[in-house]
């Protein structure tokens, strides 16, 4: 078969993705299937412990085994010999001391995998066992002895605004706590270094979410300048924020280099447990003051964001967590406090929602104690307190992002609810599904809701830009950019905005490498907003010297010529010519670097301009519960997003209900366990992921009201799903068995217990 | 390494020598690092998220879970042997057009998954779908568009223009 097309893939269109063909016949190259001649495999030796002195290590065992070529530990690194995304604290190989379960120590080459696991097998390392900091109070309140030799505290910010001894007649509060996410990506971290042929550089295919820092943390490590560490981007098997932070990269690196060979390292799903940051586990306290018309006086707030054993981007995620303490509501006074810490648990970093899942959990379970304690109805209570264009929030800034968030509001609480559970219901619409357990006369329905704002883009004051290149030439565009396409889709969304911008339908992207200016992490639901706008900048430039072109040769002045769909027009004229026709022996090629305007960072108060801009989101949640067992079936989620403009309908739709599926997932299924800094469960078997049989009906209104501060008025739809979607589903399950539950994910024992 | 075997596996119908192999490789490793074919996908190593599906005597498996020693004597498909003159089935053509792909890194899995189910029922009930496809785990798409994809196939092959 073959897919034909009846409409051209401009903005608006739900253009195909251009890897799609190679995706479904398994031909498309992810970066664990590279291979190069003459390849050894590399693997890493991490520690059983979560804190402990290393005594003392030997590999000489290890080098003897036949087939192994290289053995490397902290005393091979060549360079700086720690890293990290904003402070670097995260050593390449553990030397003194290792602070997490997991951590690396050494790493080793050989022609085979079951090679490498033998040598790994070998090497001794002595440990002096330490007792570990695993209760984040104890890292802020000093009775464990610090870690780290500058402390524990990474960060610690408060936000202090308006009047701090405000109060109101109704009071309400809570104590809540969010477990350690995973995000599981599917394709598990893998890297393929190639040594130059001069022995002077690096080549590395790596399945990465921002290519540029990966090789500017790798350089210095490595010991060589950043020209000479060449990164192209292997096919990336989703993100979700664990390939913000280095895991192999160096390692690999550094063992091509040792041994002059390419060298392929892929870690299998437990070491990938070890191998990436996970979502902060956190414990937020919240006090709201209201007025008996529910409305919102002022907010008092604690937050503990448990980062782990290493900073990676602890601070942060804190950030993001206190400024969205209110949530999208008004707030006139707020005092809050938070704290991100290092302890001896798995080191926790970037995830799809980065700190703002955190607070919303928090401030979502607030606006239901708010709503039980005036009597106000939980939808009624979120709309008289939401935020506007306009408004002031608890930092200062003044809100300037278009809100539409009563649409979002009222268009979820319009869609239909699904009909109820028949007296007799297939075993699979079950709580529990095919384990055929629950009994349909204990199984009561609930409904919750969710509401979120998200900021989008880095803050306080970073200059997350793109670079994007546009080259014409006969018709055809070949579009150049270093972002990351983990899954998400700027491959489809790219070639889109060329073919609208410039008329043309040939649309092709070189390969995605570091031979082009940065284009920030695909994070922060910034890639349409950052990389769209370099595309779209570059896009608009060669468009300019193509009516240029065009004008002078049909002497009519470039200001009145235009792209109308594939031909290019005079506004007030007669002249009409193809873009074909009219870029026929001509090329031109332009380059835009996209910045977004200017942040700033927090005064010691919290007050400060620190976000880009926002998108809002609501969610509606029904559920199913069998409240004797605890089992909880997701019936249905209803959600309006504000998602600004919609440039590919499909893409935004499989954004949309993947990010319910991962909220979902936090909200009952998926925790690592770790007690005593050890993990429980690093594994498919024992982490459980949502799967077709958890899927629940998803209805979608997408919000479109162009917000003029975005390049093409689109926001980016990457978080805002998966957000408030995970408090509704802990809301729908209060309202379904009366118990007061202030954690996620829900597990049975909370339920029944 | 010393224990190395030398043994012959159908795959795809065609007769393929594994040489030096070391006896502890799964099906998974020997089709993608030895036989050219990676395809298939390795995702859990523990049959877990279905990413690795192949067919063997026409059963639905995961590849990390069998010995590829003990696959002698089988007939095993993989994904690559769905569409050997470079066309797309419709199961394919469906998860293209339908979104179904974001990473696409379980796709292949599912694909093969797909095929299994609808070759043995034509006319799958929602729940038997879901039933079907829960081996096969997708992190990125929430599996609305994957339904949509498998809907659009039923409907197809039963001759209803969708």
């Amino acid at each position: 078969m073959t897919i034909t097309k009846t409409q051209r893939d401009i903005l608006g269109s739900s253009a195909l993705r251009p890897d799609g063909i190679s995706k479904v016949q398994g031909d498309f190259a992810f970066s664990s299937d590279l291979h190069a001649q003459n390849m050894l495999w590399g693997a890493t030796l991490r520690s059983p412990h979560p804190y402990a002195r290393i005594v003392s290590i030997d590999v000489s065992a290890a080098w003897k085994i036949a087939g192994v070529e290289c053995v490397i530990t902290a005393d091979d690194v060549p360079g700086q010999l720690t890293y990290g995304l904003i402070s670097e604290d995260q050593p390449v190989f553990a030397k003194d001391f290792v602070r997490y379960m997991g951590e690396p120590i050494a790493a080793v080459a050989a022609d085979h995998p079951e090679t490498c696991r033998r040598a790994l097998a070998a090497i001794t390392v002595v440990y002096e066992v330490l007792t570990p900091l695993t209760n984040p109070e104890h890292a802020i309140d000093g009775t464990h002895e610090p870690i780290h030799p500058d402390g524990n505290v990474i960060r610690r910010q408060r936000i202090v605004h308006g009047d701090a001894n405000a109060t109101a007649p109704i009071v309400v509060e809570g104590t809540y706590d969010i477990g350690m996410q995973d995000q599981a990506f599917l394709g598990t971290e893998s890297a393929l270094a190639l040594p130059d042929h001069d022995g002077a550089g690096i080549e590395v295919f790596v399945a990465t979410q921002w290519l540029h820092e990966d090789r500017k943390q790798m350089a210095k490590c490595l010991g060589l300048p950043e020209e000479k560490v060449r990164l192209v981007l292997g096919g990336v098997g989703g993100a979700f924020g664990a390939r913000e932070d280095i895991s192999l990269q160096v390692h690999t690196a550094l063992l091509a280099m040792r041994t002059g060979r390419p060298v392929k390292m892929q870690y299998g799903r437990e070491e990938s447990f070890f191998g990436h940051v996970h979502r902060h586990p956190a414990q937020i306290w919240m006090r709201h003051h209201a007025n008996s018309d529910g409305r919102i006086v002022k907010i008092e707030a604690r937050f503990v964001f448990d980062g782990g054993a290493y900073s990676s981007t602890s601070s942060a995620v804190l950030i993001n967590g206190v400024t969205h303490t209110q949530g999208p509501y008004q707030c006139p006074n707020a005092i809050v406090d938070g704290y991100a810490v290092r302890t001896n648990n798995p080191p926790c970093g970037a995830m799809r929602g980065f700190g703002v899942v955190q607070a919303c959990f928090a401030h979502e379970g607030q606006m239901d104690k708010l709503a039980a304690a005036t009597g106000i109805d939980e939808v009624e209570i979120r709309l008289r307190n939401i935020i506007h264009t306009g408004d002031t929030m608890i930092t200062g800034q003044v809100l300037e992002s278009v809100a539409p968030l009563e649409r979002c509001i009222r268009e979820t609480a319009a869609m239909p609810l699904p009909p109820e559970m028949g007296e007799k219901p297939h075993e699979l619409d079950l709580p529990g599904g095919s384990g055929r357990t629950a009994d349909r006369r204990n199984i009561v329905r609930g409904i919750g809701w969710g509401v979120s704002m998200k900021n989008l883009m880095y803050s306080e004051g970073f200059d997350d830009y793109s670079t994007a290149r546009c080259t014409l030439t006969n018709g055809s565009v070949e579009l150049k950019f270093a972002t990351s396409e983990v899954g998400q889709g700027f491959v489809t969304l790219a070639p889109q905005i060329a073919r609208s911008v410039l008329g043309v339908d040939h649309v092709t992207y070189d390969t995605i490498d570091t031979q082009i200016g940065s284009a920030g992490s695909t994070s922060a639901s910034r890639q349409t907003w950052m990389s769209g706008g370099a595309v779209d900048g570059a896009c608009r430039m060669v468009r300019e010297r193509l009516f240029e072109h065009v004008g002078a040769i049909h002497h009519v002045d470039p200001l009145r010529l235009a792209i109308d769909d594939t031909d290019i027009i005079d506004t007030i004229g007669t002249l009409r010519i193809s873009v074909q026709e009219a870029s026929a022996n001509f090329s031109v090629s332009e380059t835009y670097e996209y910045h977004h305007r200017t942040t700033e960072d927090l005064d010691e108060n919290g007050q400060g301009n620190c976000h880009v801009a926002f998108a809002f989101v609501a969610h509606r949640a029904v559920v199913d519960v069998d409240v004797e067992l605890g089992l909880v079936k997701v019936v249905q989620i209803a959600t309006a997003q504000d998602v600004g403009r919609v440039l590919n309908p499909m893409s935004v739709t499989g954004q949309i209900e993947g990010g319910i599926a991962q909220g979902l997932g936090l909200a009952v299924m998926e925790e690592i366990i770790v007690t005593n800094g050890i993990v429980r469960n690093p594994s498919f078997t024992d982490y459980l992921l949502p799967t077709a049989l958890d899927a629940p009906q998803v209805l979608i209104s997408m919000i479109e009201e162009p917000d003029p501060q975005a390049p093409m008025g689109a926001k980016g739809v990457g978080e805002a799903p998966c957000i408030s979607v995970t408090p509704a589903i802990v809301a729908a399950i209060r309202n379904a068995t009366g118990k007061s539950i202030d954690r996620c994910p829900v597990r049975p024992q909370d339920i029944c217990f | 390494m010393s224990e190395l075997e030398h043994y012959t596996l159908t795959i795809n119908g065609e007769s393929r020598d594994v040489l030096d192999a070391w006896i502890g490789e799964s099906l998974l490793y020997v089709l993608r690092e030895r036989l050219g074919l990676p395809g298939s996908k390795g995702a859990c190593e523990q049959g877990e998220c279905g990413s690795c599906t192949v067919y063997v005597d026409n059963a639905a498996v995961c590849s990390c879970l069998v010995m590829a020693a003990t696959a002698v004597g089988t007939q095993i498909a993989t994904v690559e042997g769905l569409n050997e003159d470079g066309s797309l089935t419709d199961v394919q053509e469906a998860f293209v057009t339908e979104g179904a792909v974001q990473c696409g890194f379980c796709t292949p899995g599912l694909v093969m998954a797909v095929h299994h189910l609808l070759d043995h029922n034509d006319s799958p009930s929602e729940q038997e779908i879901k039933e079907a496809l829960s081996g096969n785990i997708c992190r990125c798409t929430g599996y609305g568009r994957i339904f949509a994809a498998v809907d659009t196939v039923i409907s197809v092959r039963k001759g209803i223009s969708s």
